[in-house]
Parts: structure tokens; C-alpha cells; sequence
């Protein structure tokens, strides 16, 4: 099958073979939840139909629906094993359909790590069902008591050799029904696809120009739109001489709406070149809108808060000694998604179809429903790979754009696709955080108490209502924008990993949510943990340092969760911790531990770095890592996630800050928001995994940020004896720290 | 008119002879390869090779291009029958979103044409213009040390280098 | 270039015979050198090692600081920068003060040995005393690498270091730094430090057939590893003239809206000066705008000294010639009238000295290598097009960006040009 029309069967039929559509959460009366019950896992608790998760047709080919979406992160591979797994069919066998607003359960957004967690276990409890319902089927078909059956790779045979298939007994089945609490689960012990290190499913179509994003749907008369962007925030528009543009080759339509601009053409060339000039045409009215940004940290902690307690425990302990105090901040951090973002969207007789790689097709699906006041039964959202977008980049906003520009356009699809410079200038940063942290310890060196304040902006506003996009503050008509809040513990936003998970006799932890917002922000993977952990596992080294103690045998000393404990020791044992001795003069070498939000995975790493004392430059030797996401249902998807952490956190840490003067956003491409590049990758990268079978599954993607960042910068004080606390631990604040 | 040939094939396309070749690439010949990544140079998505060396098609006029060697990783192999790099990709599973992949692969390809056994410094330096966000870096060497084996091999010469 | 060579080669036996006239003091090589030093004084010698920039030339591509090894491409071979890490073996761990101050004020190594003046003690015999010897306290207390030095490789006869004693007779101006009464301390402070250890005459100013510095056209211009170092005097032919404040951002920042990017060799020299003190950085700025103003542009381009209004991006007019084109597609999304950092502010590349130049060796080597900044910090990044443009293509687009934006009578042999830089002639 070519291109394009392999394109248009699987995008635009999508919509065509269809069993079921999924509407607005309407619970028929006979499902109400049972309160009184035991929950059911992982997200079939909001969607417990098994047929929302797994059918099977007559000739017994096995579609298993998820509303998570794959983002790079592997969770389609993952999926499609926990699967197969469940129903003893080989991987190829399964067709995994993801995120789509018609066709699959609503999964809220793929985020937070929870895929695993709720998606997966979700899958596996539907398929193991599913399994049962096809072995009970076929009992009765074939006269043989269900105990006696063996169903594996689509046939159901019994010890005579009588045999049926799973489509003719699927043909005969209603997998409409709801699924049991506990349901029986394999045992890990006879897993044959589960935690085996199966190759990603779609990684050999991304190697040779196969079809794989967004950015590569081509539908039949597809035109191309592109925004225009103010030049800063709340900029308001002028005045715009569009009729130079509307005469430019291949224009067929400028559009304006209040200050919100935009132009379609009919080649992708032709629209850039046309969006440049009406940039260039447009006028602007400025405000001073940005801070200082080099008062940022202070200025988070001068404007009005609304503080939240989130631990207070008082309990006896040894006296103090002596006590110690640090500050801790961050900068605004970009995702910078290497694809900026794009979508298509379609509006014709049955409504608007839109083409997204958005962490979230259905409260997308809500919020464009009011951003263009339609209802939201005629709007249908499909998840398409995008790049790696990291959290909430600029997906939801450009669907938006291709919303608004398709209803200019009804009948032609409009793929909308950002420049560079606006995902680099328009997306919501990770907030910039100050931390500050007081602790004492005794005279052995123990910590008796620890009291953690943080600040920051929220982490989530992502468009779960239309006055969050993008575009919502420009129309002629603005949508209100709803305030800011922070998402309660125990996951947490700014506050994500304030809580150590090491036990201390008094530790009270203070969240300082700040909701004036200077900057556009939203969630950056791992949240307010980067920075939190960063924070922690800095000031135990300092503790530890204190206490003339070694930074592994410290932490220890405060650790009783067993897998906590294992993993510390993991990463320390396979680095050679305990022995380990410079080589050379700015050589050093840090440690660091956390709980992703005190509920995910486990990930402690160890690593070398250089220092140099004259350029400033650290340089990242070898880093070892290990990882204990419960059950490990892709071990090299694990790796990946952790290698991709390490390697992510460390381009953070040690080179980025998003730019602003008192206008505008000064980080518009590459030059001016450098990011880790392959001469500074570190030297070696191992991670160790701690499989748990049977334990549930835990998201990964976001445990290693905040670790490696700590780590560093122990290894800088390790090297020079120079502590670091403001990120990021850029060449002229390492040089000015040494001299 | 211009004429260009792609990957062995050539082609007569209607645009602009200042088009960049990314958008004739992806939108002319319906190549996905080649990506949008920046259109400024800086980020690699989009490369290709002309005549046997990295280009970045996204600042790379056609006009300029007519009557040269054009290759893009579509013309290394197939998912089925995948080339020497792609396969070593493939093997170390060198990618998370995997967006960056095709410009890798390409560049990847030049140095290995150029310099048949570069040394873990040559490829870092070589595969420098090229950005990951995803922070696949380390796979992205293996790949690439696994692939100059791939081609020694080929080729009938064993590598100098120790493989890790 | 061969030309060059032969001239050189006459200076050399003209040297030869001074040099029989000369006889090279015998230095006595002391043993290890007294440890301690103040660390106020470590520091002042390390800002003024970064004024001196003696990072650039003594640091090989991948090796570590000051401990020597690269290659510099003089007219007459390669030479190998030397290893001043205080490593007694392969370094200068062994030299005492007054070996420092020898290498410095006279271009002698312990031993007598005659250094090249690639390493240019024809500036640093200036520096004052107490400058020296921080310096020499800053060096003592870098980190010792071992680090034998490479063989340089210079033809014959300019192999032979006993030339250097005639060559230094003629050249070598061991007078000591006199400051101007006429002038504010700023000024005298930027002369010092430009003459003395930031060394600019020593690519800025022409050299004569000895390879010395023509000290009667001082900052009239200079060539280095096929760039042109632009006159400093005032007869640079810019499209605005130079302020105070825009030499002091070009040298701390790296470039100047006004006036574009540093590249090339200068780029290492705007990386120390980010790092140098911002007074000394000022005053340095300050020296070359007086300097500029003693000799105003005389009517050259300064008709047009704003580009011309392109009211229309070249890209939507559209259908035009090849050179347009090629702007257009390769050129215009950074470089285009409505790009956004146009848009945002930066200036059309008609004010750009490369653009604007007598001669197009600047221009040409940026658009075929590019720029890069130092890895990891923010600054001007441009990708290279040498693999992408043929040198017709690349002339084509240098002639259309002169001309249309201002920059100034066509360059000759434009193509011809690109192919000999190109390939390294």
C-alpha cells in the first residue's frame, strides 16, 4: 500500500468500521458505581466495560483499545504485551487502537506516569477476562469443561483434538459486560511475553519514512494553515493590511478575529512565506508584561501565595545539635519538543474532525467544543503521534488553531503546523521554583527535623476549559480564563516530591502556591519533582558532609522503605561506590535517590563528572542508574525511559533557562535556548532494573529528572568542593562559585 | 520546472526554485523521512544527503539542487529490508519519540561513506548538528558504532575498534 | 601565497645574516620554582590571562587547557602551540619568574632558545611587571598536564630558530608602556591592554615581507587562516560607524545589532572577553572608537549608510533571479526582511561588515562554515553551506545579498574567490 493512500485508509476509515462510538460519559442506569465494592483496577474503574478495552471479531482478530496515547514513551509496545500475555497470543496478533474520542475509553490525559498504572493494568484485568469469556464459550461449544481447555495463539483445543477458534467463539459472545473487582491474572511466573525486552512496534516505519506523526497526514485537498503570532504576551492587534498577502501565490485565505491571525494556502511553502508577510503586515500594541528576569527567584517569593500544608508531623525526637539551611531555585524551563507542534483538522456536514497529538483527546474535545461553540457530540478527536512533547506543549494550542482555520475552510482538512519560534516562544514553561530547606541534626549526625518550603506557579493548565488555549485571550469574543490551581497531593503539582520519603522524627512540608503567573506555564515532565528532588537529595549531601558521613551510608541511615533501600544499594554497588576514587584533580563523583511522587517508580542513580576549574565546563562521565518500576513489563522500555531522564535532566541542569527581556520571550530557536548536544553527552549511561513480578506496574517516564540533577551537582561539590544551588549549573556560575 | 533526483529516481516538480527541499521532499514526493524540525539549520530533523554529504533540506533551495545526488533515508531500505544504519537502529532500539531518527540515520550515513571506522570521538563530533530532545544519545552512538561494523563487514574489512 | 613565501624566504637570509652578528644570551635553567602564592594575586593573573586569550592558542581542539598542541597555519608551515601547564616534564613547571619574564618580554625560552613570534611577545614585552608576574603566579597554579609538544613543521630555512635573533633585533620593540597624558585613564588603560596582552595589532595590523608588523599602518588591517581582520583606524568601510557601546558589545557579547556577528578567529577572542573584567572590556572599546574617529570614513558606502528600505521580502516578489532565489530558500527565514528576528529587531545584513567589505573573504567563509557558538551557551548560530551550495551558487547568493541590501560595489571574481577559500588557497 503507497503513501497516500495508506494514509487516508487508516486516518479517514478510522471512522468507518466502527462498532461502537463513544459520546459523553453516559452511564446506562444498570452501571452505577458499585460504592460499596471493591474498586476495579486501574481504569476500568471509570470505564468498566471489557468491550471498551479488548474485542474480538469473528475471525478472531484481537483490537485491544486504550485512551492513553503513545508519546514516545513505549506504552503502545507495552500494552500490546500485557495483552498478548493475558490472551496467549503472539504480540503481531494484536491491533492496539489509541486515544480517539469515538472509539476508546476516556483516559483523561496520558500524563503523570500513569499509563502503566492505569492503562495496562486496566488492559491486562479486560484480557484476562476476555480469556475466561472465550474458555467458557468454548466449554459450551465443544462440550469440554473450561478447566480442560488450553487457549493459545487464537485456537481453543481440548486434549481429544477438538478445537475451536477465538473468532467463532468471540462471534457467539457479549464482551459487553462489566468487569469483576479481582479478577484471576496469570501468574508472572509463566510469563512469556511480559518482561522480555520486546522491540518497539513502531520504531522500524520511523526508521524508514513510513508514516508515524501527525506531522506526516496527508488527507485528500488538505490545505495548509499557519498562525500568526503576537509578538509577546497581550499584545493586541492593531491594524493588519492583509491585501499584499491575499495576492500572494497560493494564498486562498487570510483570517482575522480580533487579534487572533491566521492565513491558508494551498501548498505548506506557499503558507510559510505568506505568514511571514503578514507578520511583517501586522500591527502591534505591546504591553510591558515580563518581570526582570534576573529578580525571578525573589520575585516568587514577594508575590501573594495561598500556602498548603502538606505534612506536619511532629513527633519526638533526639535534640538538635546543630542546624543547617539552604535555598535552592530554578529557572523557567521549555519542553522543546523537537517536532513543533501540528495538527489537522476537517469540519464539514457531521461536524469537525481534528488529527492531534495531544495529551488528551477528550477534554481537548471539550474545550474546542466551547472555544467554537459547537457541541462537543460533533467534534471527534484522534490521536496521532507527535514528537515528544514532554507534557503540555504547544498540541492542544495548535488543534486549536487548525479548529479555528478549518472552520474558515469547511470541507478542505487544514493542517496547521507551529514555526520553531512559536513552540519555542508560545508554549507553557515548567514554572520556575524557589525551595528552601532547614534541618537539624544530632550529635551522631541523624536529622531530628526537616522543614521544606516551596514556591512556585502551578503545573497543570492544561485546556481542561477553552479559556486555557492559546487563543482563547485573542478572539474578537475572549473566553474567560479560569484560575489557577494547584492538583492536590498526594500527586501533587509544585509540591510533586516535597515530601522525602526518608523518615525523619519532625518534618513539616510547606507548599507556597503562587497563582500570578508572569509566564505561561503548564506541565513539564516530572512537575515540581525536578526541582524538589533537586532540592532534597542537594541538602542531604550537605547534611551528609555535616556529619562527615558517606552520602550513600546517610541516606540509608533514614530509609526503611525496602525498595527504597534495594535500589540505593543497587545503584551504589554496580557504580562501585564504596571504592571509588578520583583519578584526577576536579574529578568527583554524586549520589541521588527519589520515589517518583512517592508512589511510582524507584530510581537512584550515581555518577563522575569533571569540573573544570577554567572554563567552568562539567563534563559528565560514566552514570549509573537503577530502577525499580514494579513488575517490568518492557525491561528495555525501562532503560530507555531512565537513559532518556538522565540524559533530558542533564540538559536541563546544566545549560537551560528560558530568556525574556520586560516584553517578550528572548528563546526563539536553538541559539538562544541551547540544549544538550551529542559532544556533551555523558561519557557512559547503565541502568540496572529491580524486576518485581507481581507487583503492579509503575510509570517510569518521569522517575530519573529529578535524581540526575541532584547527582550533578553533588559530583560538582564532590570535585571542587563548591555547592550549587541555582540552576542551571551553567559554565559562568561554576566559574564564578570557583573563583 | 525543476528537476531533481531523489534517491535514484528522478522527478519533475512545479514550485518555486526557492523552495527548500524539505517541503518539495514531504509534500511534492510524499517522503516522511525528512522532518520539520526547525527551518533554521539548527536542529538536523530534516537531513539529507546531496552528493554524498549531510545537507539540512530545510535551507537547501531546489534550485540549487538540480542534476545533484539527492538521497533520503527512504532510499537506504525498507521496514522489511532495511539498510545497514536503519537495521542498527532498529537493533538498539535508538529512539523514544523517534522524530529525530530519519535526520540521525542520514547523517550517520555520510560519516560512515566518508570515514569507515570512525572512533567514538568522530561520530560525537560528526553527529553534533544533530538534536535529540529525548535524550537518546547514547543509543544513537551505539547505533552508529554498530552500524560502521554493519558496513566493515560488508564491505569484507573487520573494524579496528573495540565494539561495546 | 607562493609569492609571499619567496619574500619571506628573501627576509630570512637577510635575517641570517644579522643574526651571525648576534649572539644569543646564554640562560641558566633553574630547578623547581617556590610554591605559594597569593590567591588575590592567582586571580588578577587569571583575568589577565583571559585578556591575553592565551587559552585560544594554547589549547588543542579536544585537549586540556594550556597544555598546548595546536596547529596554527602560518605562511611559512604549521606550528604547534607550546604546553604551559606547570608540568615540569612537557610544560613550564621548572621556569621561574625571571624564565617567564624572558619568554615574555623577550621571546626566549630557558636554554635561549628562540620561540616564534606566532607567539606574540612583540605585544607582551609590554606588560607591566606586576602583570607579568601574577600571570606567571596564575600559570604556576593551573593543573600540571603532561603533554609532550608536537614538532612543528616549518619549511626550510624558517625552521632554523637562530633567524629569530635578527628578526627580533629589527622587530622587537622592548620599549616600556607609556601612557598618554593627553588621553583619561580609560583610554590609556584600553591602550595598554590592546597593545600589550590582548595583542589585537597582531591581526589587525598588515605585516611586512619578515612576517613583522608594519608599525607604520598600525590596525590598517590584517589577514589570519584565510579571514580578514578588519581595520581598526577608521577606514573600515562599515555601513554606521562604531560607538563606544556597540564595541563594547561586539567584544563582550560576541557581535552587535548594529554591525553583525563575530566569526572566525575573532570568535575566541569575544568568548575570553565575555569572561574578562567588564571595565577592562570598556576600556578596551573605548581606545578603538577613538581610534576609529581619528580617521572618518571618507564618503566610501557612507552614502548609504542605511540599507535601502526592502519594503518587499525578495520571497514574495517573487519569479526573480537565481541569486534571489537562492536567498529566498536558504537565506531568508533567519536573514529575510520578514523573519522574525527581523521583525524582532535585528538589523538587514546591509549592516554587516562582512557584507560591506572591500573584500568578500569574510562573507564567503561564514556562508560556507557557518557559525557556531561556544557549545552549550547562547549566541549567533549560523548553519554551514558548504556542502549545499556550489561555488557559483554561493557567489550568486553574495552578490545578490551586496547589492540588494546595500553593501556596495559588485565583488570580482566572486566565484573564483569561493573556490580558492573553499579549498583552502
Amino acid at each position: 500500500m503507497s503513501g497516500p493512500d495508506l494514509h487516508r485508509r487508516r486516518f479517514l476509515a478510522a471512522g468507518g468500521g466502527l462498532m461502537v462510538f463513544f459520546a459523553l460519559p453516559v452511564r446506562p442506569a444498570f452501571a452505577q458505581e458499585k460504592a460499596s465494592g471493591p474498586p476495579l483496577p486501574g481504569s476500568l474503574k471509570e470505564s468498566p466495560y471489557l468491550d471498551s478495552w479488548i474485542r474480538v471479531d469473528a475471525r478472531g482478530t484481537i483490537t485491544v483499545f486504550t485512551g492513553k496515547a503513545e508519546l514516545g514513551q513505549g506504552v503502545k509496545t507495552a500494552f500490546i504485551q500485557v495483552a498478548a500475555e493475558e490472551l496467549n497470543v503472539a504480540p503481531a496478533a494484536i491491533t492496539l487502537v489509541t486515544a480517539d474520542t469515538s472509539r476508546t475509553a476516556n483516559e483523561g490525559f496520558t500524563a503523570g506516569s500513569h499509563s502503566m498504572q492505569d492503562s495496562a493494568t486496566a488492559i491486562r484485568a479486560a484480557a484476562a477476562q476476555v480469556r475466561g469469556l472465550l474458555l467458557r464459550g468454548a466449554a459450551e461449544r465443544l462440550g469440554v469443561p473450561a478447566e480442560q481447555l488450553v487457549a493459545r495463539d487464537g485456537i481453543i483445543s481440548a486434549a481429544s483434538g477438538a478445537r475451536t477458534g477465538y473468532g467463532e467463539v468471540a462471534a457467539a459472545l457479549q464482551l459487553h459486560v462489566e468487569s469483576a473487582p479481582s479478577p484471576a491474572l496469570k501468574d508472572p511466573a509463566s510469563y512469556v511475553v511480559v518482561g522480555k525486552p520486546l522491540p518497539r512496534v513502531d520504531i522500524p516505519a520511523k526508521a524508514t519514512g513510513g508514516p508515524a506523526y501527525v506531522q506526516d497526514l496527508r488527507l485528500p485537498q488538505m490545505v495548509h494553515g499557519r498562525a500568526v503570532r503576537p509578538p509577546g504576551y497581550g499584545a493586541r492587534l492593531l491594524d493588519v493590511d492583509a491585501a499584499a498577502v491575499e495576492r500572494l501565490p497560493g494564498v486562498m485565505k487570510v483570517i482575522r478575529d480580533g487579534s487572533y491571525l491566521g492565513v491558508i494556502a494551498e501548498r505548506e511553502y506557499q503558507a510559510v512565506v505568506a505568514m511571514r508577510a503578514l507578520a511583517a503586515a501586522a500591527k502591534w500594541e505591546e504591553k510591558t508584561a515580563l518581570p526582570d528576569s534576573a529578580q525571578l527567584a525573589s520575585l516568587l517569593q514577594r508575590l501573594p501565595t495561598e500556602d498548603q500544608v502538606d505534612l506536619d508531623q511532629q513527633g519526638n525526637g533526639a535534640t538538635a545539635a546543630r542546624s543547617a539551611s539552604a535555598r535552592y531555585t530554578k529557572p523557567y524551563l521549555m519542553h522543546g519538543s523537537i517536532g513543533p507542534s501540528c495538527a489537522v483538522a476537517l469540519m464539514n456536514d457531521e461536524g469537525l474532525t481534528v488529527w492531534t497529538h495531544s495529551q488528551g483527546v477528550f477534554p481537548l474535545r471539550k474545550a474546542l467544543a466551547g472555544l467554537l461553540g459547537v457541541a462537543q457530540e460533533r467534534l471527534r478527536c484522534i490521536h496521532v503521534e507527535g514528537s515528544g512533547c514532554y507534557g503540555h506543549n504547544g498540541a492542544d494550542d495548535v488543534a486549536a488553531d487548525a479548529a479555528l482555520l478549518a472552520r474558515a475552510m469547511p470541507g478542505r482538512p487544514v493542517r496547521v503546523q507551529w514555526m520553531r519560534d512559536q513552540e519555542h516562544m508560545w508554549e507553557p514553561y515548567g514554572s520556575a521554583m524557589v525551595s528552601e530547606v532547614r534541618a537539624s541534626q544530632d550529635a551522631s549526625g541523624a536529622i531530628v527535623a526537616w522543614q521544606y518550603d516551596v514556591w512556585s506557579n502551578t503545573h497543570t493548565q492544561r485546556p481542561v476549559a477553552p479559556g486555557l488555549l492559546l487563543q482563547a485571550s485573542q478572539l474578537a469574543k475572549p473566553v474567560p480564563v479560569p484560575p489557577p490551581k494547584p492538583i492536590p497531593m498526594p500527586e501533587g503539582d509544585g509540591d510533586r516530591n516535597s515530601l522525602p520519603l526518608y523518615k525523619f522524627p519532625r518534618t513539616k512540608v510547606v507548599y507556597h502556591f503562587v497563582p500570578e503567573m508572569p509566564v505561561r506555564v503548564s506541565a513539564l515532565r516530572s512537575l515540581g519533582a525536578y526541582h524538589n528532588v533537586f532540592s532534597i537529595e542537594s541538602f542531604m549531601d550537605e547534611l551528609a558532609a555535616l556529619a562527615e558521613a558517606d552520602p550513600v551510608e546517610f541516606r540509608l541511615r533514614h530509609l526503611e522503605d525496602p525498595r527504597a533501600r534495594d535500589v540505593v544499594q543497587a545503584a551504589a554497588g554496580r557504580f562501585g561506590w564504596p571504592q571509588w576514587k578520583r583519578s584526577r584533580p576536579g574529578q568527583g563523583r554524586g549520589f541521588a535517590f527519589a520515589r517518583y511522587k512517592n508512589l511510582g517508580a524507584y530510581c537512584a542513580i550515581a555518577l563522575e563528572a569533571d569540573v573544570d576549574r577554567d572554563t567552568g565546563r562539567i563534563s559528565l562521565g560514566r552514570v549509573v542508574a537503577a530502577v525499580d518500576s514494579g513488575q517490568a513489563v518492557n525491561p528495555d522500555g525501562i532503560k530507555n525511559q531512565i537513559e532518556g531522564a538522565i540524559v533530558q535532566s542533564a540538559s536541563w541542569t546544566l545549560r537551560e533557562s528560558v530568556a525574556f527581556d520586560r516584553r517578550r520571550i528572548t528563546s526563539r530557536d536553538w541559539a538562544s535556548y541551547p540544549i544538550l548536544r551529542f559532544s556533551d553527552a555523558p561519557q557512559s549511561v547503565e541502568v540496572e532494573i529491580i524486576d518485581r513480578p507481581g507487583q503492579p506496574f509503575l510509570g517510569t517516564g518521569e522517575a530519573g529528572q529529578g535524581p540526575t540533577a541532584a547527582a550533578i551537582a553533588n559530583a560538582v561539590a564532590s570535585a571542587r568542593g563548591v555547592r550549587l544551588r541555582d540552576l542551571p549549573l551553567s559554565p559562568p556560575r561554576v566559574r564564578q562559585a570557583l573563583a | 520546472m525543476i528537476s531533481l533526483n531523489v534517491n535514484d529516481a528522478a522527478h519533475e516538480v512545479d514550485v518555486d526554485a526557492a523552495t527548500p527541499l524539505l517541503y518539495v521532499l514531504r509534500d511534492h514526493l510524499a517522503l516522511n523521512g525528512a522532518k520539520f524540525g526547525c527551518g533554521l539549520g539548527q536542529c538536523g530533523a530534516c537531513t539529507v544527503m546531496v552528493d554524498g554529504r549531510a545537507v539540512f533540506s530545510c535551507v537547501a533551495p531546489v534550485g540549487a539542487l538540480q542534476g545533484r545526488a539527492i538521497r533520503t533515508v527512504e532510499g537506504l531500505g525498507t521496514a522489511e529490508k532495511p539498510g545497514a544504519v536503519q537495521r542498527a537502529f532498529i537493533e538498539e532500539q535508538a529512539a523514544q519519540c523517534g522524530y529525530c531518527m530519519a535526520g540521525m540515520i542520514m547523517r550517520a550515513q555520510a560519516l560512515l561513506e566518508q570515514r569507515a571506522d570512525p572512533s567514538d570521538a568522530e561520530i560525537r563530533d560528526a553527529m553534533d548538528p544533530s538534536l535529540c530532545r529525548c535524550g537518546t544519545q547514547m543509543r544513537i552512538l551505539r547505533a552508529v558504532r554498530r552500524a560502521a561494523g554493519y558496513l566493515t563487514a560488508a564491505a569484507g574489512g573487520t573494524s579496528q575498534r573495540a565494539s561495546r | 601565497m607562493a609569492r609571499g613565501l619567496c619574500r619571506t624566504a628573501a627576509g630570512s637570509l637577510l635575517l641570517a645574516a644579522l643574526a651571525a652578528c648576534q649572539t644569543s644570551r646564554a640562560v641558566q635553567q633553574q630547578d623547581a620554582v617556590a610554591p605559594g602564592f597569593d590567591p588575590a594575586v592567582v586571580r588578577r593573573g587569571g583575568e589577565l590571562a583571559i585578556l591575553g586569550n592565551c587559552i585560544s592558542c594554547h589549547t588543542a581542539r579536544d585537549g586540556k587547557p594550556y597544555a598546548g598542541g595546536l596547529a596554527m597555519n602560518t605562511p611559512v608551515g604549521t606550528l604547534y602551540s607550546t604546553n604551559i601547564t606547570p608540568d615540569s616534564e612537557t610544560g613550564i613547571g621548572r621556569w621561574t619568574e625571571e624564565d617567564f619574564f624572558r619568554a615574555m618580554e623577550e621571546g626566549l625560552a630557558p636554554g635561549g632558545r628562540h620561540l616564534y613570534p606566532a607567539f606574540p611577545y612583540d605585544h607582551f614585552t609590554h606588560v607591566a611587571a606586576d602583570d607579568l608576574h601574577a600571570l606567571y603566579a596564575f600559570f604556576m597554579t593551573r593543573e600540571p598536564v603532561h603533554a609532550p609538544p608536537r614538532d612543528n613543521r616549518l619549511a626550510f630555512p624558517f625552521s632554523m630558530r637562530g633567524l629569530l635573533a635578527g628578526w627580533n633585533m629589527l622587530f622587537l620593540h622592548e620599549t616600556p608602556w607609556q601612557p598618554d597624558p593627553a588621553q583619561s585613564d580609560q583610554w590609556n588603560r584600553g591602550a595598554y591592554l590592546a597593545e600589550g596582552l590582548a595583542h589585537c595589532g597582531a591581526c589587525h595590523t598588515p605585516r611586512n615581507m619578515f612576517l613583522a608588523e608594519e608599525r607604520s599602518r598600525p590596525y590598517a588591517g590584517g589577514e589570519i587562516e584565510g579571514w580578514d581582520a578588519p581595520p581598526l583606524e577608521g577606514t573600515l568601510a562599515a555601513a554606521s560607524p562604531w560607538s563606544e557601546d556597540q564595541l563594547f558589545e561586539y567584544l563582550r557579547r560576541g557581535g552587535d545589532d548594529a554591525h553583525g556577528s563575530a566569526a572566525g578567529p575573532m570568535q575566541p577572542v569575544t568568548r575570553n572577553l565575555a569572561q574578562a573584567p567588564e571595565a577592562d572590556v570598556r576600556a578596551i572599546a573605548v581606545y578603538f572608537a577613538s581610534l576609529m574617529r581619528t580617521r572618518s570614513t571618507t564618503g566610501r558606502e557612507s552614502s548609504r549608510s542605511e540599507p535601502p528600505a526592502a519594503d518587499v521580502d525578495a520571497r514574495e516578489a517573487g519569479g526573480m533571479d537565481a541569486g534571489a532565489a537562492l536567498f529566498n530558500g536558504a537565506c531568508a527565514e533567519c536573514h529575510g526582511v520578514n523573519s522574525p528576528r527581523t521583525l524582532a529587531g535585528r538589523p538587514l545584513l546591509g549592516a554587516t561588515t562582512s557584507i560591506h567589505a572591500d573584500s568578500p573573504r569574510n562573507a564567503i567563509q561564514i556562508v560556507l562554515h557557518g557559525i557556531r557558538p561556544e557549545q552549550g551557551q547562547r549566541g549567533a548560530y549560523m548553519p554551514p553551506f558548504d556542502a549545499t551550495l556550489s561555488d557559483s551558487q554561493v557567489a550568486a547568493v553574495l552578490s545578490y545579498v551586496r547589492s540588494h541590501f546595500g553593501g556596495g560595489a559588485g565583488w570580482r571574481d566572486l566565484e573564483g574567490e569561493v573556490g580558492r577559500i573553499r579549498s583552502g588557497r
